[in-house]
């Protein structure tokens, strides 16, 4: 789903670097300061980490014979918030493009913004309202996820139709977009039973999640201490 | 069996089902695992002013799955770790 280097012109680039570094700063801070203060935490971040590494990795086949992959970003968007999930996803995408020519270093800040930010920052939402709402862990965990993937797509098709010209929107959300909906599917169930899991075995976990309530650095402490 | 463990194996099983069902369905429609980046790369003349680190030269196909999978394995790896850690402490 990345956007592979050449494609985006270079004025393109360098905004959704601009766009994105802010958050992977922030982000960056956050792990450490998290790690450092909670020793606790280092397990969890991890976790969220070995999602969004294991889920990209995985080159599901797609509906229209393409290849694509989920993004695995809804766990840690739910648990830390969008820029923890900006900066974990920049690893994975670090990764992915110097190890395996997949995604670019030139698009790096693209790709960070649609899978390491605006998808995150939906599902974290959606999450929020859910839980608000009153539906369970595993289904708003489900459903952010889902959102998350999907929103990422969408996203990419707009950076693409941005740098190409508008005329090209329908054929990459096509692409892209229509051909994630299975796979936004999978990852859906795949959160589902994890969060079914998390509640049986690790409640806390959610807790601290839900707990976030007003302010996000403020809640954050206050989550980690309950 | 607990519903816990019915979760898990309907889950899976839809999983399995929906994989199955698009790949019949790729297969065929006779397409080829391109992978969406290239099928999108191809919808627009791009200005190519940088092919990449890596230039024009591509990776075989055997070293890039065997790199994808160690990506997964990382990963896996961390969950498992998790999963396994935190049900032996329950019991």
């Amino acid at each position: 789903m990345h956007i592979s280097d050449g494609i985006l012109n270079i004025e393109w680039c360098a905004l959704w670097f601009i766009v994105a570094i802010p958050f992977i700063v922030l982000g960056a801070k956050k792990v450490i300061e998290l790690v450092r203060e909670h020793p606790d935490q280092k397990m969890t971040v991890a976790l969220a980490g070995a999602f969004i590494f294991l889920l990209s990795s995985l080159k599901l086949p797609s509906v229209n014979g393409s290849s694509s992959h989920p993004t695995g970003t809804g766990f840690s968007a739910v648990i830390y918030g969008v820029s923890v999930t900006a900066f974990l996803a920049t690893i994975v995408l670090i990764f992915q493009a110097i190890l395996l020519a997949h995604g670019g270093i030139s698009t790096l800040g693209a790709n960070v913004v649609s899978m390491g930010i605006a998808g995150p920052l939906v599902g974290f939402l959606l999450w929020r309202v859910m839980i608000k709402g009153g539906m369970s862990f595993p289904i708003s965990l489900a459903v952010a996820a889902f959102f998350a993937d999907i929103v990422t797509y969408v996203v990419t098709s707009f950076e693409m139709a941005l740098n190409a010209g508008f005329e090209y929107l329908g054929n990459y959300l096509s692409v892209f977009a229509i051909t994630q909906i299975p796979l936004g599917i999978m990852e859906a169930i795949l959160f589902f039973m994890f969060g079914t899991y998390l509640v049986s075995n690790r409640p806390d976990i959610f807790e601290l999640a839900a707990g976030k309530d007003e302010g996000d650095d403020k809640d954050e402490s206050e989550g980690v201490t309950a | 069996m607990n519903k816990n463990t019915k979760i898990y194996i309907g889950g899976f099983a839809v999983i399995a089902v929906i994989v199955i069902i698009t790949l019949y369905y790729g297969a065929t429609q006779g397409f080829e695992f391109g992978g969406t980046d290239d099928a999108a790369g191809e919808i627009a003349p791009s200005s190519g002013w940088f092919s990449g680190i890596w230039g024009d030269y591509e990776l075989p196909g055997e070293t890039e799955s065997m790199l994808f999978a160690l990506q997964a394995a990382i990963g896996a790896v961390i969950i498992g770790y998790f999963i396994g850690r935190y049900t032996v402490k329950k019991q």
